[in-house]
């Protein structure tokens, strides 16, 4: 799960965290009342779940409050096109109000586990400002890593190193190793699979800012979060994803292709879906419907998928292991029943349970072409989308 | 002989009184797996499939012997307590089922496990089958056939359809692993290549990565100086976009790391064939056991 900048710093800031005081606005009246608040000049920040709002025009300058307000007025609204929103963009429904800082150096800083290991690791970069894996790219002796022993979590010493290699000495050097031993307390205390200040700064008048924060929670650590769980923008996101999850699918992806896919598994829904490109179609989700048992949630995909008025053609590609076919087969019909399917459904079933689950199809009125194997599945499904196109 | 698992192996059930643990309990008894207690807390002093359940590991260890494996059914949020609880017993396998634990109580347990001698598989995987002798997770028996091929997966249901071409083309499998989708999971990809690459009764591997992370190019790493058996690769993802979670928590592209091409890439170098069709994974080994003589 995302949050939004000023919810990260606000969360960053309980933490220990300096950040530039500001708050949030949603109109254009409250942003003229913080800009008055905080005095000097500010900035109005776009609030979207997205990156690059600079170059987007999400980012404004102001210099007084009056200047606040017409930012605001021009940003809250706007559809903000950045590279990491796509074409279509995201609607602007917030700002962030802030005083302006005046910066000596950029940097970078975050914390994240490297899988390769299984540690925790606090990153940092002298190049700050730009993405971490453009970084890495064109610049990779900019980047420093720390390791953490989780057992013993972080020490000061790790900072030190870390605070040395980003030229953060002298009067910077406590300052610097105390935000990383509170950026890392928060990442672990708050299951975070990502905590990033991008730019860290160095302010003229010699002190350390979170100019920007994004963080990235666990979703399976949801359950003992319901502080961040209540930050939550469904507006950040698809609104089909968000009904997937409501009606207990979690992983429901949308794509811009034309097959819709019920599959049980991530590794075998993302093979499906490989499958469908190779024989020449393609997907209009990745949809993975996990081990629930329960037919109601082969209802609810089937009704998901097809409230996409792309989809020309439905493959159902079960493989049961811990999912029952018998199970999926009775939400099919059920599905059949209940939305009065008229896209034509190419099912591939196999697996615990799958006599009794053909029997239970093969006496119902679904009509649906079977298939034997996962490649002639995938060339079915993509000959029936071809028909209904 | 086979990896991990077989037909002496002595298994403990954790979560064994659980909807979904009951269920699969059933199927490994059925298989010819030596189920020999269960543990739930609270629990104790019952029997479930004819096996007596227990309050604790230890409880358990204490009255039955030897455990050699312990397999793990417990919800997410105890996940990693069970598995914790199976190691300070001293059980040389666990195998966790659960998906959904958080990476953060993950962490700990890798630390944990580090400086012993106990191999964790998983979680959020389908668990480990010897066919014919024993079968410790949750995939359906009825595929798997008896044979000198090891399959490994991070993907649950990719072993299935990958055992399943190999059984259809008359294929057989020594052992059979998943090692989980996770982003921090006890055994990779590369430790499992090295016990198939040490077992004699494994001619070739099968393995099946996915998009996320750099496993597969540690893997290739291995392969490339130690690995002289056929290994066939198939990487699951190609169509995957960029920045999205499929599924599997591990399984994201993030940058230009974690492609499927640039796992392809490595694993080709390394000398691994690879199959670009999740249908061809079984027709492409068949071709390579021939080429080698060994079918």
């Amino acid at each position: 799960m995302k949050v939004h900048e000023y919810q990260a710093k606000e969360l960053l800031a309980k933490y220990g965290v300096p950040v530039p005081n500001g708050r949030v606005a949603t109109t254009p009246r409250e942003a003229r009342e913080i800009a008055l608040e905080l005095g000097g000049p500010s900035v109005v920040k776009a609030q979207i779940h997205a990156g690059g709002r600079g170059k987007g025009g999400g980012i404004k300058l102001a210099a007084n409050a009056d200047e606040a307000e017409a930012a605001a007025k021009q940003v809250i609204g706007m559809t903000l096109v950045t590279p990491q929103t796509g074409p279509e963009g995201r609607l602007v429904r917030s700002v962030l109000v802030e005083e302006q800082t005046p910066v000596e150096r950029e940097l970078y800083l975050a914390a994240l586990i490297d899988s390769s290991t299984g540690f925790p690791v606090l990153m940092g970069s002298s190049a700050g400002g730009m993405e971490i894996e453009e970084v890495a790219a064109t610049n990779p002796e900019a980047i420093h890593r720390v390791s953490i022993d989780p057992a013993a979590g972080f020490q000061p010493y790790e900072g030190r190193q870390l605070a040395f290699a980003l030229g953060l000495t002298g009067d910077l050097l406590r300052p610097a190793v105390a935000l990383m031993a509170d950026l890392y307390r928060f990442f672990v205390e708050k299951d975070c699979s990502l905590a990033e200040i991008n730019p860290l700064v160095v302010t003229k008048d010699n002190r350390i800012l979170a100019l920007d924060a994004k963080l990235n929670f666990d979703d399976n650590a949801a359950f003992r979060h319901a502080d961040i769980l209540a930050l939550r923008d469904k507006d950040e996101e698809d609104p089909l994803e968000v009904r997937a999850q409501e009606e207990g699918i979690s992983n429901y992806v949308k794509l811009d292709g034309n097959i819709g896919c019920v599959v049980n598994g991530a590794g075998l829904a993302m093979a499906t879906m490989d499958a469908i490109k190779l024989a020449g179609g393609e997907p209009a989700n990745f949809l993975d419907i996990a081990t629930a048992n329960d037919p109601q949630r082969v209802v609810n995909a089937l009704g998901i998928i097809t409230s996409d008025p792309n989809v020309k053609a439905i493959l159902i590609n079960i493989f049961g292991g811990m999912a029952r076919v018998d199970i999926i087969a009775e939400g099919i019909i059920k599905a059949n029943e209940d939305l009065k399917l008229n896209v034509p459904i190419v099912a591939r079933l196999a697996g615990t349970n799958l006599e009794e689950g053909v029997r239970m199809l093969e006496a119902s009125s679904v009509k649906c072409e079977r298939a034997e194997d996962l490649g002639e599945a995938a060339r079915k499904a993509v000959a029936a989308a071809k028909v209904g196109a | 002989m086979s990896i991990l698992v077989n037909k002496e192996t002595r298994v403990l059930v954790q979560g064994i009184t659980g909807r979904e643990g009951g269920f699969q309990t059933e199927r490994c008894i059925e298989y010819g797996t030596k189920v020999v207690a269960g543990c739930t807390p609270g629990r104790g002093g019952e029997t479930a499939y004819g096996v007596p359940v227990f309050n604790t590991v230890a409880d358990a260890v204490e009255a039955q012997g030897p455990i050699d494996c312990s397999l793990i059914f417990v919800p997410a949020p105890g996940a990693a307590d069970a598995i914790l609880e199976a190691a300070n017993s001293q059980i040389k396998v666990i195998i966790c089922i659960t998906e959904g634990i958080p990476t953060i109580d993950m962490m700990r347990v890798k630390r944990a496990l580090r400086d012993s001698n106990l191999t964790l598989i998983g979680p959020n995987c389908p668990g480990v089958i010897t066919p014919s002798e024993c079968r410790v997770g949750i995939m359906p028996g009825s595929v798997f056939s008896k044979g000198r091929v090891g399959v490994v997966s991070r993907s649950g249901t990719l072993v299935y359809e990958a055992v399943d071409q190999l059984t259809r083309l008359g294929i057989g499998q020594s052992t059979c692993v998943g090692v989980g989708g996770d982003p921090i999971i006890g055994t990779t990809q590369r430790q499992v290549l090295e016990m198939f690459n040490n077992d004699p009764e494994t001619d070739a591997i099968v393995m099946i990565g996915e998009i996320g992370g750099t496993a597969e190019q540690e893997a290739a790493e291995y392969i490339k100086g130690n690995v002289k058996k056929p290994i066939v690769a198939f990487i699951a993802g190609s169509t995957a976009p960029p920045g999205r979670r499929m599924g599997h928590a591990g399984a994201i592209i993030a940058g230009n790391t974690g492609t499927a091409a640039s796992k392809k890439a490595a694993l080709a170098a390394a000398g691994a064939v690879i199959c670009d069709s999740p249908a061809e994974i079984g027709a492409t080994t068949l071709s390579v056991l021939k080429e080698r003589g060994l079918i």
